[in-house]
């Protein structure tokens, strides 16, 4: 299982990223921004950070990169696609997710544990998790406000494509809680939290973030191939 | 040369966190009265040839596909001079 991990100008987090698909068993493999090519990887991460200096808005130029053209037709034929953070508002302004982060509503940045609740285990992204499932996670995050208009967030509810919520404490204003969302076929995933910072006991809150890399390595080797 | 001045605003539902600091810091400095406070962004664009309607369509172009994300923003496109620091 290769699954490619980009890096934009201002990615931080692309070397946590690529730790945690090896922890989990994959083979990590990098992408440049500035290259339209995926290396024949199975699966892309867009990590979290902050690319292009989160200049006009976040996400907004990466969105243009050279490797986008290809990771968004990829996705549109259902590669899996995992944005965290900053990953996610590219998923967003690529309009391979709906709606947008925003601010925060209590204009700090936040940096906390947080527990979330994994509500859609359908995904290649969250299938090793228990539906329901509840972890907790690092975040990080000045702008992770999820905004969409009501007839998206009924959609989103409706079809059960809300994949993680936040528990206790919304940390940001987003909306109905949201933490992370999939796409209409589930295979493009977008994530406030990091669950690359939680793969270790080592470091952070324990080890609950590894089910996000663990679940395709697992799908792959039930399959014998490579996700579609 | 033709100059275009493109406004990008927060949308009315969406909330405006910098719009609120700035709300709440204009009390604090002696000026009363202010009852809401909205940032955005100001574009002002040079574009080569004679300003007409073609390219103003295309300055709306650039407004939709990066100057704004109309999820949660609105624009509106100007024509004409942009104004001087003077």
């Amino acid at each position: 299982m290769r699954i490619g991990v980009v890096t934009f100008p201002g990615s931080l987090d692309d070397a946590d990223a690529a730790r945690a698909i090896r922890l989990a068993g994959g083979e990590a493999v990098a992408l440049w921004h500035g290259e339209a090519d995926l290396k024949v990887v199975d699966a892309v991460v867009l990590p979290g950070g902050f690319s292009y200096g989160d200049y006009l808005r976040c996400g907004a130029i990466s969105r243009f990169a050279p490797v986008m053209t290809e990771v968004i037709a990829a996705a549109e034929r259902g590669m899996p696609v995992l944005g965290i953070c900053n990953g996610f508002q590219i998923l967003c302004e690529s309009h391979l997710l709906p709606g947008a982060l925003t601010r925060n509503d209590h204009r700090k940045f936040v940096c906390r544990d947080q527990r979330l609740r994994i509500e859609n285990v359908r995904t290649p992204w969250t299938s090793s998790y228990a539906e329901n499932a509840e972890v907790t996670i690092v975040l990080k995050n000045g702008e992770g406000g999820f905004v969409a208009d009501e007839p998206t967030l009924a959609r989103l509810e409706g079809e059960g494509r809300v994949v993680a919520r936040y528990l206790d404490v919304n940390p940001n204003g987003s909306l109905h809680d949201i933490a992370g969302i999939t796409n209409e076929r589930g295979n493009v995933v977008g994530l406030m939290p990091h669950p690359e910072h939680a793969v270790e006991d080592l470091t952070g809150a324990g080890t609950d973030g590894l089910g996000f890399f663990t679940g395709l390595t697992a799908l792959t080797a039930a399959s014998g191939q490579g996700v579609p | 040369m033709a100059r275009y001045v493109v406004d990008v605003m927060p949308k009315r539902e969406i909330l405006d966190p910098q719009g609120k600091a700035v709300l709440g810091a204009l009390p604090r400095l002696g000026f009363e009265g202010v009852s809401d406070v909205r940032q955005g962004k100001r574009f002002e664009i040079e574009v080569d040839g004679d300003a007409d309607e073609q390219r103003l369509d295309e300055v709306r172009r650039m407004a939709e596909t990066l100057l704004a994300n109309p999820v949660i923003e609105y624009y509106t496109v100007t024509a004409g001079e942009p104004q001087d620091d003077a």
